[in-house]
């Protein structure tokens, strides 16, 4: 009872040390906010605004026609260039795609000759090129069909595909890319905040004052772990309503409340690590420094940048150790897919397990680092 | 300009003044520092500025040395302004300046012999010269033996002894030293006083200006600055202050100076015997000692103090006191030997001892974000104690303590006798019957000590408090019941004061502690032979004999001594970083990793999509299409089929599968027919990118089914009429993303690391306090961030070929054109990414604050605009302009270029023209940013 009252006076004396920061207070709003409309609206891995030349060399009015085919905003009006042109320009990184038309090809496909057109793809703009040479080749014979008319004449198909995409209709990348932007603000943000408030304690000689006094170190970290997390909680509800849904209007297909449960579960896991991290740096800086690599890895690898599944396979082994992917995973399960407890038990489960278990480690970590320091 | 007058009649004669200080305020926000001070200094004598922490005498002997930026006023210093840049260019090299704080202006990682000698080439002096003046200071000082030793590995006596030496490196004609002996023991700083007079003996037309908060140390010198607030109390001779003020020591005289509100209910401190107590043991300690690995911090101290005893504690910084301490309230458990509180073990975690205890640490350790009020609610919660008692207890030391009138103010913003007070009463809130107090009124005015002491003597006399107190004011340790002395870890004697001292037959305690100190020297020196004298006082006796200064001045200067006060700073940094583990770590091992991530975790390639058919016809036909799916390897992997379309949505909410493919019932029979069944392909979309893929490869298998004559599918007359779409991957046939991320992730990285280690390699300077040599050595702006750069440019470098070694042999991705061309491009580069680091060095404060805000200015703009994840080609508006002038881009293309590519030289030629524009600009920038002086 007494502990339990312990935790709860120190907590609440971390949130108004925490409140009269003003610097993190304002680090804490951009973060849930502005960052992450940013992220959400920024680059986007669609085709947008491609840049398309064509090298005309039939100059017919079908070739014209191709060329009138292709506008913003998925495309850049195309240019026209010479065909001794296209290296340059391709090496200059003009263009990420050139369209040869070759001579005499109206005339060679009215004669029932299928002509060769080259699309040049910059291969190095991975993301987009592979989707937008799929784009150009729809468009390209599209038109070629309904130029030429001939469309009854090609006949029904034996079997007609319709695709269907779920859970994001219309591909609004924004929908995803706020989500990502959530979960990588809740781990630097509870892993910045919690170790941050371990070193300026220790900085300020006040933890030396708290151990004397009849506390536990185990109170005293489970008070920082709760105001923290605390803080966390709230700004990600806020970002959720007011960035996610309001302003973005992402829609939000399963349980709130089992999403909350599991961002709490996660937290565990990112309080740890901030205690972690806050325990083994001698300084402010140094823990700088560590953060940036720890947390751009865990950011890199947990499935919010490129699938999981792209990775090979010893990694995704791994990183399967890591609750930042299994938050990853059952967070679009639950946001997008509308998905139940029955879905994400497995996540839930291996973050809790983890993030149980590092809490453990962190703590006891704490505890020794205390009765060592000088 | 050597008159041989007598120092001891410095007022009278025709001698100049060295500083002439005209009404000079200083403000930091909205405290005043300095409050219209006017005050001449004469030459050629030792003048102290006495006066507690905080009055001002810090600010003070900054701006006279130039290290800070005049605000308002006039100061003239060796008859120049010395507000004008070109005068402190002048006058520089005859100024020399220690700050105040032990080993403040040291690079703690560098040895001995290299912190002096990187002050002597700062200073110009040639290389002949320096090989015999720096080892000549060191012998004189009794360095001699320590000079490999890190600086960081010193005492306080020896750090200040260092810090000494660079100063008196280039034979200056003002010596400013800023409490150079606070925290130091009183063996080594008599020494350090023992220095300086011979110095001066060699040196007589040298002037020496020295700030203390020891009252009795000022006592010996020639004349006497007293100061408090921002203002001058009054200047003299010791003798004729004293005589003004009727006193007997400074102390007392300075207190009778003060003006009459600030001595309001001062008097003079009046200790009533203890009364013969029931001689119950509060405190035992035996045999305590504490090792951290080699080093002894505490050896076989043993203790015994009676209830309510006043006992006290003195030594130097570092001595074991503060480790002492710590074991007797169970914060670090002793290495050997036993230590007990009324009887009990305090065997740390033992709750019920802590109740009895209150501890005051040396630093202020109470919350400054929160109120005097909210400080003293929490503890008293802390201590559980009920919440009426608390209040009544609460009120009851407001009232006692004085602090009535500051109850909603932050604890952070009280004057620091205030602040002691506060924690003294946080510190008995649950009534204890021990407090331990580690030097609680270091940086407090005499006039607060008094009364913090009026409290303690209060606690003790009155309610049987037993107070166990350290200080390094041998002044306090008069007052105590009883001291020990200690140093070294040792406790070399224990009683009351009046009997040490006659122990000795010393006149203060003081000497007596020195000779108790040279006691145990001799001791050790005995039991040891003759080696490992730490400070061993038969230094030299020989004063530096200081031949007519030879270093070069500034005049006869130009780029020789540029260049060498250049090299000079990158050669420390160099030393630095390579002693810095953490940083040194960060440079390479963390670049590595990072290339490793990236390359093997970031990858646009969507293979292995998993699937499941949902088979509602189950004929050969159905069978038959299904087939060209799990076919297509190793694009599609097929998992088991499902039952039901809602078992299907199920698993593709579970991320089970990503994409069904629903076969409609009589799908075989309208086949048959000819009526055109259609297939629906339901594809998980919550991740974009990979649905958009997704969708394009399930229509690229249907769409070559139906070309292909073999699949039995084939549609009629499909063929005709269409053109042949040729697709040419450019670069990188195989259209991996191996090739394109790999090359662009060293753009990444050699901005970032770089630019970070930049920043904090200037910043931590100015956090640490070393920057003060860049302020009053004749450093130019430019030298110093060239010297800086230098090192750093030289880790980027190879950074570089650990990530080409990396690429070529980790992920065989080749380099296809041109290697030198790219090497060339890397060097700009990476004078391009540290300038951007030096950018952010001149507006943050901090470290983590330059940490956080270079790599948020790095990572954003080099991961949306750079080409990193779009082209810059299908950039638009405000973000076209970031990257078009973002240097990262054009290293981007460049390495991009020479790896995946294969572009020759002449191309990646733009890349390098670009690059190598921005490197002077970044640098005229810092320039223009870095000061000269603190503001």
């Amino acid at each position: 009872m007494n502990s339990l009252l312990n935790i709860l006076w120190l907590g609440l004396k971390e949130l108004r040390s925490l409140l009269s920061d003003a610097v993190l207070v304002v680090f804490v709003v951009y973060a849930f906010t502005l960052a992450i409309y940013v992220q959400a609206t920024g680059t986007s891995s669609e085709v947008n605004n491609a840049s398309i030349a064509f090298v005309d060399e039939d100059e017919s009015a079908l070739s014209k026609e191709l060329l009138n085919a292709f506008y913003p905003p998925r495309f850049k009006s195309p240019e026209v260039i010479s065909s001794d042109e296209i290296q340059s320009d391709m090496d200059r990184g003009r263009f990420m795609f050139v369209v040869v038309i070759p001579p005499r090809f109206e005339h060679d496909l009215r004669a029932g000759r299928t002509p060769d057109i080259q699309v040049n793809i910059d291969a190095t703009a991975m993301q987009q090129a592979g989707i937008g040479a799929g784009y150009i080749k729809n468009i390209l014979n599209d038109r070629i069909a309904s130029f030429l008319k001939r469309t009854e004449e090609t006949g029904p198909k034996p079997v007609n595909l319709v695709i269907r995409k779920l859970f994001n209709p219309n591909g609004v990348s924004s929908w995803f890319k706020s989500v990502v932007a959530i979960i990588n603000q809740i781990t630097l943000l509870t892993v910045v905040l919690t170790g941050a408030a371990v070193i300026r304690e220790r900085e300020h000689g006040t933890l030396e004052h708290l151990l004397v006094m009849p506390l536990t170190s185990f109170e005293i970290a489970m008070a920082k772990v709760w105001a923290n997390g605390l803080v966390i909680l709230v700004a990600t509800a806020a970002s959720l309503l007011l960035v996610v849904h309001l302003v973005l209007k992402v829609p939000f297909a399963g349980s709130v409340v089992l999403w909350f449960a599991g961002v709490v579960l996660y937290l565990f896991f990112a309080t740890a690590l901030g205690i972690f991290l806050g325990t083994i740096s001698r300084s402010m800086a140094q823990f700088a420094l560590l953060i940036i690599l720890v947390v751009l890895v865990l950011m890199l690898l947990s499935g919010g940048s490129t699938p999981v599944e792209s990775q090979p396979k010893w990694l995704q082994s791994i990183t399967y150790l890591l609750p930042a992917r299994h938050f990853v995973s059952f967070s679009q399960i639950i946001i997008y897919r509308g998905g139940g407890l029955g879905a994400v038990w497995r996540q839930f489960l291996m973050v809790s397990a983890v993030g149980v278990g590092f809490f453990v480690y962190s703590l006891s970590m704490f505890r020794k680092s205390i009765a060592v320091s000088k | 300009m050597v008159s041989p007058t007598s120092p001891e009649s410095p007022a009278g004669g025709p001698r100049g003044y060295v500083v002439s200080v005209q009404d000079v305020t200083h403000r930091y926000g909205k405290a005043v520092a300095l409050d219209g001070l006017s005050l001449d200094v004469p030459s050629g004598i030792r003048v102290g500025i006495v006066g507690p922490d905080g009055v001002g005498k810090s600010t003070l002997m900054a701006l006279v040395a130039g290290a800070k930026k005049l605000q308002q006023g006039r100061i003239t210093v060796l008859d120049g302004d010395i507000a004008q840049a070109r005068h402190r260019r002048e006058v520089g090299p005859r100024i020399a300046y220690m700050p105040q704080g032990l080993g403040k202006n040291l690079y703690l990682e560098l040895s001995v012999y290299d912190n002096v000698d990187f002050m002597a080439r700062l200073f110009g002096l040639s290389p002949e010269e320096r090989k015999l003046r720096v080892p000549q200071l060191l012998q004189a000082t009794g360095l001699g033996k320590f000079a490999e030793r890190p600086a960081g590995k010193l005492s306080g006596g020896m750090k200040q002894k260092v810090g000494l030496c660079g100063a008196l490196v280039h034979d200056p004609d003002l010596l400013i030293l800023d409490e150079p002996t606070t925290g130091v023991d009183p063996l080594s700083r008599r020494q350090f006083w023992t220095l300086i007079d011979e110095i001066r003996a060699g040196r007589p037309g040298m002037s020496v200006i020295i700030s203390t908060a020891y009252m009795d140390e000022a006592q010996q010198w020639d004349w006497i600055v007293a100061m408090d607030a921002g203002r001058v109390l009054a200047t003299g001779t010791p003798a004729e202050l004293m005589e003004r003020s009727g006193t007997t020591d400074l102390e007392q005289c300075f207190i009778a100076l003060l003006p009459e509100e600030k001595r309001k209910g001062h008097k003079e401190l009046t200790i009533p015997p203890r009364a013969p107590g029931t001689a119950e043991l509060a405190i035992e300690a035996h045999g305590l000692t504490r090792r951290f690995g080699t080093f002894v911090a505490v050896d076989h101290v043993t203790l015994s103090i009676e209830r309510g005893e006043i006992f006290g504690f003195l030594g130097s910084n570092g001595c074991g006191k503060s480790t002492t301490m710590k074991m007797l309230t169970g914060l670090l458990p002793p290495s050997e030997g036993t230590a007990k509180l009324f009887g009990s073990s305090v065997d740390a975690g033992s709750m019920e001892v802590r109740k009895n205890l209150g501890y005051m640490t040396q630093a202020f350790s109470l919350y400054g974000e929160l109120s005097v009020q909210q400080n003293l609610v929490l503890h008293a919660r802390l201590y559980h104690l009920p919440p009426d008692k608390a209040k009544a207890r609460i009120d009851e030391l407001v009232e006692r303590f004085g602090l009535g009138a500051h109850l909603e103010t932050l604890a952070g913003g009280l004057p620091m006798g205030l602040r002691q007070r506060l924690s003294l009463a946080v510190a008995v809130l649950h009534g204890p019957q021990i407090l331990i107090l580690d030097e609680p009124t270091s940086g407090v005015d005499p006039v607060a000590r008094d009364s913090f002491w009026e409290l303690l003597i209060d606690l003790s006399r009155k309610q049987g408090v037993t107070i166990f107190v350290t200080t390094h004011f041998m002044n306090e340790g008069m007052r105590c019941d009883r001291i020990s002395l200690m140093n070294a870890g040792r406790v070399l004697a224990a009683d009351s004061p009046q009997k040490l001292i006659e122990a000795k037959q010393a006149d203060s305690l003081e000497t007596a502690f020195i000779a108790y100190m040279e006691e145990a020297i001799a001791e050790k020196a005995r039991a040891e032979g003759k080696e490992e004298k730490d400070s061993a006082p038969a230094h030299e006796p020989a004063a530096p004999s200081h031949e007519p200064p030879t270093a070069p001045r500034e005049d006869r200067a130009g780029m020789r001594l540029r260049i060498g006060r250049m090299l000079a700073y990158a050669s420390n940094e160099t030393s630095q970083i390579l002693r810095d583990k953490v940083r040194l770590a960060f440079a390479f091992i963390g670049s590595a990793l990072l290339m490793l991530v990236f390359g093997f975790g970031i990858t646009t390639d969507v293979e292995n999509i998993r699937y499941a058919a949902l088979d509602l016809d189950q004929s050969p036909e159905s069978r038959a299409y299904l087939e060209q799916f799990s076919s297509a390897k190793p694009y599609f992997s097929q998992t088991p089929p499902a039952p039901s379309a809602e078992e299907a949505l199920r698993r593709l909410q579970s991320d089970d599968v990503s994409v069904v493919l629903e076969i409609p019932p009589l799908f075989g029979l309208n086949l048959r027919r000819g009526s055109g069944p259609e297939v629906l392909a339901q594809v998980d979309g919550a991740m974009t990118f990979r649905g958009d893929t997704v969708e394009q490869y399930v229509q690229g298998v249907h769409a070559r089914m139906l070309r292909d004559p073999a699949s039995g599918f084939q549609s009629a007359r499909a063929q005709e009429y269409s053109a042949n779409l040729e697709e040419r991957y450019l670069y990188n046939p195989t259209f991996e993303s191996i090739y394109s991320i790999v090359p662009s992730v060293p753009a990444l990285l050699l901005l970032l690391i770089p630019a970070i280690l930049m920043t904090v390699s200037i910043v931590r300077e100015k956090e640490l306090g070393s920057i003060i040599n860049f302020y009053v050595t004749p450093t130019g702006r430019l030298e110093y961030l060239l010297g800086k750069q230098l090192p750093y440019i030289a880790i980027g470098m190879a950074n570089f070929f650990i990530l080409t070694a990396l690429a070529l042999i980790v992920f065989d991705v080749p380099i296809k054109g041109s290697f030198l061309m790219l090497i060339v491009c890397t060097l700009f580069y990476v004078a391009a990414t540290t300038g951007i680091g030096m950018v952010t060095s001149t507006f943050t404060g901090s470290q983590v604050a330059a940490v956080f805000v270079t790599a948020i200015l790095t990572i954003v703009p080099t991961i949306q605009f750079s080409g990193l994840l779009q082209p810059v080609s299908t950039l638009q508006g405000g973000a076209k302009v970031v990257g078009s002038i973002w240097p990262a881009t054009y290293y981007m293309h460049a390495s991009l270029g020479a790896f995946t590519k294969g572009l020759g030289a002449g191309l990646l030629l733009p890349d390098v023209a670009f690059l190598a524009v921005c490197v002077p600009l970044l640098l005229a920038i810092s320039v223009v940013g870095l000061r000269k002086q603190e503001k």
